[in-house]
């Protein structure tokens, strides 16, 4: 039976589907939404269950203000687009890489950054794998630290700042969310920063590198160090305690 | 002239179609075709050499890989989809549009969205979420012009003069609906300034999304509409009925409740919950049996008119469309097993599978409909088959080129990074190592790729020529 039949008059009386729906196509329409979202629902509706969601991780914690503008910078810059935050647990990654990745270290990324494919590598061990100053030297020459790389140089975060009303807004925003930042942590992230800041740049001085607290590259170092570092903690407390 | 029927077509040949509108969108897909692939090969470019990111902001790979992909499925292949089925449902509905000022407003209002995403994604305003990169005002946008296409797609069909929904609306509507469902639920998100906003999801939950979202836009923007235009353009081009109407049927159901499940495919092995993962990989692999059904039924309908496809280069086109429909949707459920996945995963084997499914299927599939189009849109002839000709085997060698190149990149890389030594330890510690042994497939995808945008501008320049050339008469008329 081909459709030679389905064009002629009596297939409109004879088939099921064609009587059924094709005449039909409010009917048809509600069909094909009641058929694309059952997937959907049944997938994404229990993560936000206990015991069927993502699992949690003590003592992770949200990003402070500094690393979250360093964060925006790596969003914005389309850092995923080459590097992932997902370590999967496979002996040659953890080799590379460091312990695999946990879904409650994820717990404060908003946006999500897993990534899907590196054309550099892993980032979510990165945090304290190198001083400041490596990531200093590498995103103004990437080539000076790592020989033979093709990542472009990002010499414009060597410029351009960062804003603090900005990123109290990001706070602001993250708040609404559902990230506990209170209040006083937005109001006193001006505060927050400095200290931050300087501590980054009194580390990168000492190893004659000349930065400035307000510039873009500063927040994205921050961030880096930050990648990571509380669920490997959150995992070594777990073995420890075992 | 087969897919409509015929008792009808006498009394309902005064319908005045607007024509005009459908001119646009394939102007609009040509031209957003050209730049997207333009991006594309300028980042294969800085991946082979990395001098090319120019030294700009505005130019490095995290900023332009965005907007070569928004460029190359939003404005090149939704162009084309919206030219298609404006054109078609017309026809198998036998009634004008709904509304001449909502089929404008959807057109200017979608171009208008492609430029603010030009401008932005080089700017690097952006979500961070691969395929939903644009920020929240854009996201407005398009909820806002994807609604004035609905009603004006819905109130086509309300006024339509043939009783029956003919195949490719089916489709087409599954189309409408779902990406509606997808665009906003993905991006639901708390704004922090005019440019910047937040996901309400966070961490894995956010990523389930995403994906549910990502693997959705390729099965309901790059697939289900490509299906439903398979259906009209392809037995028109052949001047032979479709296969099967029972295929149809049971393809068409499947395939819209079974796709919707596969993204999780894409966190195989992530910290998301397995069992959610396991769903993803199970649907994936099912989702063989309603692809192959709509590839078969596609072949199966050039029965009796194989002689066409040795002479008329868009019976070539869709052959080799429909061809490779069937190969990525074979390759796709493959790298949805795990053990699969665990090589294939974060490797160009995926840019490669992509790349199959967007440039064979999408592109071809593209050229096919305009080669067939244009001509008739303009009552004139095409201005050169040669040329046609050529841009199909340019293309098609451009496509085996690329994709042959990313497997063999992907897997290289793929073997590498799990190499151990007898010690036990990596045997390529260095990162940089892995990378550099693709040098010579980058090259070669940069070559693939840019014989693809060759073809590319060949058919414009013919297209072009062919409107040129037209009658005056029936150019004014214009309809």
């Amino acid at each position: 039976m081909t459709s030679h039949d389905s064009r002629s008059p009596d297939f409109d009386k004879s088939h099921w589907h064609r009587q059924l729906l094709e005449h039909r196509s409010a009917l048809f329409a509600v069909l094909v939404t009641v058929g694309i979202s059952i997937g959907g629902m049944v997938e994404i509706v229990p993560m936000y269950s206990m015991s069927a969601g993502p699992e949690t991780l003590e003592g992770v914690t949200p990003y402070t203000p500094l690393e979250l503008a360093g964060r925006d910078i790596y969003v914005s810059e389309g850092c995923y687009n080459c590097h992932s935050q997902w370590v999967r647990p496979f002996r040659d990654e953890t080799l590379r890489y460091g312990e695999w990745s946990r879904a409650g270290e994820y717990a404060y990324d908003r946006p999500f950054q897993l990534g899907s494919r590196r054309i550099g590598p892993d980032l979510h061990r990165v945090g304290g794998k190198y001083p400041d100053a490596w990531h200093w030297e590498h995103m103004r020459d990437p080539r000076s630290t790592s020989p033979g790389s093709i990542m472009p140089p990002y010499t414009w975060l060597y410029e351009k700042t960062y804003d603090v009303e900005d990123v109290q807004a990001s706070m602001t925003a993250m708040q609404t969310a559902g990230v506990p930042y209170t209040d006083a942590d937005i109001a006193g992230a001006g505060a927050t920063i400095d200290a931050q800041a300087t501590k980054i740049v009194s580390n990168l001085a000492a190893t004659g590198a000349n930065a400035q607290q307000d510039k873009q590259i500063i927040a994205l170092i921050a961030y880096l160090q930050r990648i990571g570092v509380d669920g490997r903690n959150a995992i070594a407390a777990q073995d420890g305690g075992q | 002239m087969s897919v409509e029927p015929q008792t009808q077509a006498a009394s309902l040949s005064a319908v005045d179609y607007d024509d005009a509108i459908v001119k646009k969108f394939i102007a609009a897909s040509m031209l957003f075709g050209v730049i997207g692939m333009t991006v594309g090969a300028l980042i294969a470019l800085q991946l082979a050499w990395w001098p090319a990111n120019l030294g700009l902001e505005f130019t490095s790979f995290g900023r332009l890989r965005p907007l070569h992909t928004n460029a190359v499925i939003f404005a090149f292949t939704g162009n084309f989809i919206f030219a298609g089925i404006y054109y078609s449902m017309q026809r198998l509905l036998k009634t004008r549009l709904f509304s001449d000022a909502l089929s404008n407003i959807h057109f200017y209002g979608w171009q208008a969205i492609i430029l603010s995403a030009a401008i932005t994604l080089p700017l690097g305003l952006t979500q961070g979420k691969e395929y939903a990169e644009l920020i929240w005002p854009i996201d407005l946008s398009i909820a806002v012009i994807w609604v004035v296409f609905a009603i004006n797609f819905f109130g086509t069909i309300a006024k339509r003069r043939v009783k029956h929904l003919y195949v490719a609306i089916w489709f087409y509507m599954s189309m409408v609906i779902t990406i509606a469902v997808l665009h906003i639920v993905n991006n639901l998100s708390i704004p922090a300034t005019l440019t910047r906003s937040y996901p309400i999801y966070a961490g894995m939950t956010d990523a389930l999304v995403q994906w549910w979202y990502g693997h959705n836009a390729v099965g309901f923007l790059l697939t289900t509409p490509i299906l439903g235009l398979m259906y009209y353009f392809l037995p028109k081009s052949v001047e032979r009925p479709v296969f099967s109407y029972r295929l149809s049927i049971i393809h068409f159901w499947a395939l819209i409740f079974l796709y919707i499940w596969a993204g999780p495919h894409h966190l195989l092995y992530s910290a998301l919950p397995d069992w959610a993962q396991t769903l993803g990989m199970i649907f994936s692999i099912m989702l063989i049996a309603p692809s192959w059904g709509g590839m078969l039924n596609g072949l199966l309908t050039l029965r009796g008119a194989w002689d066409k496809l040795r002479t008329d280069p868009i019976v070539k086109f869709w052959v080799v469309a429909v061809t490779f429909y069937g190969m990525s949707t074979f390759e796709g459920p493959m790298m949805s097993i795990r053990v699969v996945n665990s090589l294939s995963h974060f490797t160009d084997w995926t840019i490669g599978h992509v790349h199959s499914g967007a440039l064979g299927w999408v592109g071809m599939a593209a050229f096919a409909t305009f080669y067939w189009l244009v001509p008739r849109l303009w009552n004139t002839k095409l201005h050169s088959q040669g040329l046609a000709t050529a841009h199909f085997w340019l293309a098609t060698v451009g496509i085996v080129l690329y994709v042959v190149a990313m497997w063999s990149s992907g897997i290289t890389q793929g073997l590498m990074w799990r190499a151990i030594d007898d010690a036990g330890q990596l045997q390529f510690p260095s990162f940089v190592d892995t990378v550099l042994e693709l040098m010579p497939f980058y090259w070669i995808r940069l070559v693939g790729g840019l014989m693809y945008l060759t073809g590319l501008l060949l058919a414009c320049f013919n297209l072009l020529m062919t409107v040129k050339n037209a009658p005056a008469a029936s150019a004014a008329a214009a309809k």
